[in-house]
C-alpha cells in the first residue's frame, strides 16, 4: 500500500514536472522543472533497486547536463526569443499525434509478455551489492560498448569545443 | 507490489509528453529539453524491466543512454550557441533557409 | 607442316595491320609497305607449303580455342585446311602479295599510305580467316570482316563524296544478303546443334527429308538453308539482284578493286557455295536457283559491259559476269569447275584491273576509254599483259580462261537437265559478249589515235617497275594457271577436279576408280561444245576488231540506230533507278514521315523531353513540402512514427500477425 502511494506520488510529480517543463515560456524555468523531475525519477529508480543508476541520474543528468543547459541559457541573451509564442500554430496537430502514439503505446502495454528472468535477482544483488553487480556486468559483458561510449563522449567533447569556440582572427 | 505495467504506462506518458514538446515548441533549447524527457521516459521502462526481469542489462543500457544524452546535449547546445551567434535567434520557425 | 605454321598464315597479316595502324602514322610512314608485304610474302610461302601438304592428302581440322559459350551454343575458333582451302589460300595470298607490290608504286605519295597498307593487311587477314575457318560462325566473322575492309577501302579517299557513297552502298547492299546468310547460320545451328562443318556435313541425313512451313507453303529444310546461305553469296558476289554495289565500288583505289572486288572477296560467295556443297546437293531447287541466278547475272552484266565507257566499270561488270559463270558451275553440281574458274579468274581479272590502274596512272586518273587510244606505243608492258589477260578471259584456246570456262560450259551442257541446257546457251552467248567487250576496251584504249588532251598526252609514260612486274607475273598466271585443269580429251589429267573432288564430293564421272572412262558419244559432244566455245571467242574478238579497228565509225551508227536498247544498256537497265524508286524512296518517306515525325519527334523526344518535364513539374509541386521549418519536419516524422507504431501493433508487415 505504501509502495503504491509512493509510486503515485513520484509518477504524478514526474508527469506534472514534465508538462511544466515543456510549457514554460522562460527557458530557465523549464530547466528548473526538469531538475525537479530528474530528482523524482532518481527516487523512482531507488524503488526499482537501481541505486547506482539513481546516483548517476542525479550526478550526470541533474549535476552535469542540466547545469550545461543553465550555462548556455545564461550565455545567450534570449530576451527577444522568450517574448515570442511558445508553440507553433498547429500545436493541436502535435497534440493529436502525441496522444495517438500514447494510445498505441498504452494499448501495446496491455499485451506485453515478459521473457525469461535473468540471474540478477534481488537476493543475488544484495549479496554482492548493487554497484559491484552493475560493474561486473558493465565491464565483463558490455566492455566493448562501454569503450565505444567513451569514444562517443570524446567526439562530443571535441565537437562541442570546435563548434562553440569563437574564430580567432 | 506495483505491477510492471504501471511503470510502463508512466514511461509511455513521459515519452509522449516529451514528444509533444519536441514537436510543438519553437524554442530550440526547450526542444532539446524535450529530447531529454523522452530519454527519461525510455529509461524508466528499461529500469523497470531490468528490475522485473532480474537482469542488469537494462541498467547498463540506461547507463549508456545517459552517456549518449550527455554527448547529445553537449553537441546540441554547442550548435545552439553557434546558431545564436550567427542568427541572433533560437526560434526554429525563423530558420527557414532550406525552404524549397 | 606444324599446326603453328597454319596459324601464322592469317596471323602475320593481322600483325602487320596492328603495326601499321598503331605506328604507321608516326613511325613507319613511307615504309609501311615493307611490313605489310613481308607479312603477306611469308603467308604466301606458308600457303604454298599448305598446298603441297594438302595435295598429299593431309587435311588439318583443329580447334584453336573456345570462342563463345552460351548454354547450348558453343563455337570454337579453328582452322580447316583441306584441298579447297589450300587453293583459296594460294589465290588470296598470291594475288594479295602482287597487289601489295603493285600498290607500292600505285599509291606512292598518297596521304594515307600507311593506312592503305594497314587495311590491305586487315583484309588479307579477314579473307584468310574466312577461307580457313572450320565452322560457319568464323566464316561469318571473316565474311563480315572482309565486308568491313571493303567498306574502308572503297571509301579510302573519303573526302570524295562519290567514294564515300559507294562505300556505304556496298556495305548496305551487302547487309541484305548477309541477313539471309545470318538466318541460314542460325537455322543450321538450330537443326544440328553445332556450327562445325564436320558435324554439319556428317549429319545431313537429319534434315534431308524435313520440311518447314513458310507463308503457308511447305519448303524442304535443305532448300531453305541452302537458299539462305545463297542469299549471302548473292550479296557478296554481286549477283542479281544485289549486283549494284560492285560497279560503284570501283571508286576505291585500283589495287583494291583488283584484290577485293575481282580476285578474292567477291569470290567468297562461290567459296561459300562450294564449301557448303553437301547442303546444296541435297536440294535440286536450290541448285537450280543458283544456276539460273548465275546464268542471268552473267548475261545481264555482259550486256551492260558492252556499252560502258569507264574502263574500270567494264572490268567490274565483267567480274560480275564471270562470277555468274562460277555460280552456273556450282548450280549444275560442278563445284570443282566453279572453284577452278575462280582460281584462273583471280589471275586474269586481277591482271586486267591492274592494267586498268596502270592506264589510269598514266592518264592522270582518266577513266573514259573514249578519251584514250594509241596507248600501245607508250605503255608496251601494260598493253601486252592486258592483251594476254583479255585473250584469257575471252576464252582463246591455250590460255587459262579457256580451260576453266570451257569446263563450266561442258559441265552445264552435260548435266542433261533443262536448266543445264538453258544456262549453257546463256553461257555461250555470254562468252561471245565477253570476248567482244574485253577487246573493245583493249582496242579503244591501246589502238588507234590518242583522243585525250595534249596535257595528258605529254604525261603518258609506262608505269614504274613495281607496277609492271606484278602485271607480268599475273599475265603469266593468266596463261599457265589453267593447266592445272586441262580436260582429258585434250590429253590432260584435270588435276584440279580430282584434287578438289575430295571436298566437293562429286568426283567427275570419268575419274571414278582412277580409270579414264569416257563415252564416245560424250567425247563427241564435249569436242563439239569446245568447238562452239572457241568459235564464239574468235567471233567475239574479230567482231571487236572489225568494229573498233576497221570501221571505228560503225559503233556510233549502231548506237543511234538502236538508241532505246543502247540507252537501256548504257544506264545499266535502270536497276539503280528502279531500286531508288522501290526501295530508297519509300525508305526516305518512312524515315521522314514515320520515323522522324512519329517515332523520333513524338516517342523518343517525347520520352526524352517528357521525363525531365515530369521531374520539373513534380519538383515544382513537391518543393512546397520543403517549408524549411524544422517543426514541420519533426511533426511529419512524428506522424510517421505513429503510423509505424500502429503497423507494429496490428502486426502488419512484421510477419507475426497482430499482437495477442
Amino acid at each position: 500500500m505504501i509502495n503504491q502511494i509512493f509510486f503515485f506520488y513520484f509518477s504524478a510529480v514526474i508527469v506534472a514536472m514534465s508538462v511544466m517543463a515543456i510549457t514554460r515560456r522562460q527557458v530557465l524555468h523549464g530547466v528548473l522543472y526538469m531538475l525537479l523531475m530528474f530528482f523524482h525519477i532518481a527516487g523512482l529508480y531507488l524503488f526499482l533497486n537501481a541505486e547506482f543508476i539513481s546516483a548517476v541520474q542525479i550526478i550526470v543528468y541533474a549535476g552535469a547536463i542540466m547545469v550545461l543547459f543553465l550555462f548556455v541559457i545564461m550565455l545567450l541573451n534570449l530576451r527577444e526569443d522568450i517574448r515570442k509564442k511558445q508553440f507553433i500554430a498547429v500545436w493541436p496537430m502535435g497534440l493529436l499525434v502525441s496522444s495517438g502514439i500514447l494510445m498505441v503505446v498504452l494499448m501495446s502495454m496491455l499485451t506485453v509478455r515478459t521473457g525469461t528472468k535473468g540471474v540478477w535477482g534481488i537476493a543475488q544483488i544484495e549479496r554482492v551489492t548493487e554497484t559491484v553487480a552493475v560493474g561486473t556486468v558493465l565491464y565483463m559483458q558490455y566492455l566493448f560498448p562501454f569503450e565505444v561510449a567513451s569514444l562517443v563522449l570524446l567526439v562530443a567533447i571535441i565537437g562541442a569545443i570546435v563548434l562553440a569556440k569563437r574564430k580567432v582572427k | 507490489m506495483i505491477p510492471l505495467n504501471w511503470y510502463m504506462w508512466l514511461s509511455g506518458v513521459v515519452f509522449c509528453i516529451g514528444m509533444f514538446g519536441f514537436v510543438t515548441r519553437r524554442n530550440i533549447i526547450i526542444m532539446l529539453l524535450s529530447i531529454e524527457i523522452m530519454f527519461n521516459g525510455v529509461n524508466i521502462s528499461l529500469i523497470a524491466l531490468s528490475h522485473y526481469l532480474e537482469d542488469l542489462a537494462g541498467q547498463v543500457l540506461v547507463f549508456f543512454i545517459i552517456a549518449v544524452a550527455a554527448a547529445e546535449a553537449a553537441i546540441g547546445l554547442a550548435l545552439v550557441m553557434l546558431l545564436f551567434r550567427n542568427k541572433e535567434t533560437i526560434t526554429v520557425d525563423d530558420l527557414n533557409e532550406l525552404k524549397g | 607442316m606444324d599446326f603453328k605454321c597454319y596459324i601464322l598464315i592469317p596471323l602475320l597479316p593481322l600483325l602487320a595491320f596492328i603495326l601499321n595502324i598503331v605506328f604507321g602514322k608516326a613511325l613507319i610512314k613511307r615504309h609501311a609497305h615493307l611490313v605489310a608485304t613481308a607479312a603477306v610474302a611469308i603467308s604466301l610461302f606458308l600457303s604454298v607449303r599448305a598446298l603441297i601438304e594438302a595435295s598429299s592428302g593431309t587435311v588439318i581440322n583443329q580447334d584453336l580455342f573456345t570462342w563463345i559459350t552460351s548454354g547450348q551454343f558453343k563455337v570454337s575458333a579453328g582452322f580447316l585446311v583441306d584441298q579447297l582451302t589450300a587453293i583459296m589460300l594460294i589465290v588470296v595470298t598470291s594475288v594479295s602479295f602482287l597487289v601489295h607490290i603493285y600498290s607500292i608504286g600505285y599509291m606512292h605519295g598518297d596521304e594515307g599510305y600507311p593506312r592503305f597498307f594497314s587495311f590491305l593487311s586487315l583484309f588479307t587477314f579477314s579473307m584468310l580467316m574466312l577461307v580457313m575457318s572450320n565452322n560457319f560462325l568464323q566464316l561469318y566473322f571473316g565474311w563480315e570482316a572482309v565486308g568491313l575492309c571493303s567498306y574502308f577501302l572503297i571509301g579510302f579517299w573519303y573526302e570524295k563524296k562519290s567514294a564515300a557513297d559507294a562505300a556505304k552502298k556496298a556495305f548496305i547492299v551487302n547487309r541484305f544478303g548477309d541477313f539471309g546468310f545470318g538466318l541460314g547460320v542460325i537455322l543450321i545451328f538450330l537443326n544440328f546443334g553445332s556450327l562445325h562443318y564436320a558435324d554439319v556435313f556428317t549429319n545431313l541425313g537429319v534434315i534431308a527429308s524435313q520440311t518447314v512451313v513458310i507463308f503457308g507453303s511447305r519448303v524442304s529444310l535443305p532448300t531453305l538453308i541452302a537458299l539462305l546461305l545463297f542469299c549471302g553469296a548473292v550479296g557478296k558476289s554481286a549477283q542479281l539482284p544485289l549486283h549494284v554495289w560492285l560497279p560503284d565500288a570501283m571508286e576505291g583505289p585500283t589495287p583494291v578493286s583488283a584484290l577485293i572486288h575481282a580476285a578474292t572477296m567477291v569470290t567468297a560467295g562461290v567459296f561459300l557455295v562450294a564449301r557448303a556443297n553437301p547442303i546444296f546437293t541435297l536440294s535440286p531447287v536450290a541448285m537450280n536457283v543458283v544456276a539460273i541466278t548465275g546464268g542471268l547475272t552473267a548475261i545481264f552484266a555482259a550486256t551492260i559491259a558492252l556499252v560502258q565507257n569507264d574502263i574500270k566499270r567494264v572490268v567490274a561488270y565483267s567480274t560480275v559476269s564471270q562470277l555468274g559463270y562460277m555460280f552456273v558451275a556450282c548450280g549444275v553440281g560442278a563445284f570443282s569447275a566453279g572453284i577452278f574458274h575462280l582460281y584462273t579468274h583471280a589471275f586474269f581479272k586481277a591482271c586486267l584491273f591492274l592494267c586498268a590502274g596502270s592506264v589510269m596512272h598514266a592518264m592522270g586518273g582518266e577513266l573514259d576509254v573514249q578519251k584514250m587510244g594509241g596507248l600501245k606505243k607508250f605503255m608496251p608492258v601494260t598493253y601486252w599483259t592486258m592483251l594476254i589477260a583479255s585473250l584469257s578471259i575471252a576464252g582463246i584456246p591455250g590460255l587459262s580462261g579457256f580451260f576453266s570456262k570451257d569446263e563450266i560450259l561442258w559441265k552445264a551442257l552435260s548435266s542433261g537437265s533443262p536448266v543445264g541446257k538453258f544456262v549453257w546457251i546463256i553461257g555461250v552467248v555470254t562468252a561471245l559478249l565477253t570476248a567482244f567487250y574485253s577487246f573493245r576496251v583493249l582496242f579503244l584504249a591501246f589502238h588507234g589515235t590518242f583522243r585525250g588532251t595534249e596535257e595528258q598526252k605529254h604525261h603518258l609514260h609506262e608505269s614504274p617497275s613495281s607496277m609492271t612486274i606484278p602485271l607480268i607475273v599475273l599475265s603469266v598466271g593468266a596463261i599457265v594457271a589453267g593447266y592445272a585443269g586441262v580436260p582429258h580429251i585434250l590429253g590432260g589429267h584435270d588435276w584440279i577436279a580430282g584434287f578438289l573432288g575430295k571436298v566437293t564430293g562429286l568426283v567427275p564421272a570419268e575419274n571414278v576408280g582412277g580409270a579414264i572412262h569416257v563415252h564416245a558419244e560424250g567425247e563427241m559432244s564435249e569436242w563439239s561444245g569446245m568447238a562452239v566455245s572457241v568459235v564464239v571467242a574468235i567471233v567475239g574478238v574479230s567482231a571487236a576488231a572489225f568494229f573498233y579497228l576497221k570501221r571505228p565509225e560503225l559503233p556510233k551508227k549502231i548506237a543511234t540506230a538502236f538508241a532505246p536498247i543502247y540507252k537501256l544498256l548504257f544506264n545499266k537497265y535502270y536497276v539503280d533507278e528502279l531500286y531508288g524508286f522501290i526501295i530508297i524512296k519509300p525508305c526516305y518517306w518512312v524515315s521522314e514521315n514515320i520515323l522522324d515525325k512519329v517515332t523520333d519527334k513524338m516517342f523518343i523526344e517525347g520520352i526524352v523531353n517528357g521525363l525531365p518535364a515530369l521531374v520539373e513539374w513534380s519538383g515544382q509541386k513537391l518543393r512546397k513540402m520543403q517549408t524549411g521549418v524544422v517543426l514541420h519536419y519533426t511533426l511529419i516524422m512524428a506522424v510517421g512514427v505513429f503510423l509505424l507504431a500502429i503497423l507494429v501493433l496490428l502486426g502488419i508487415g512484421t510477419g507475426m500477425g497482430p499482437a495477442k
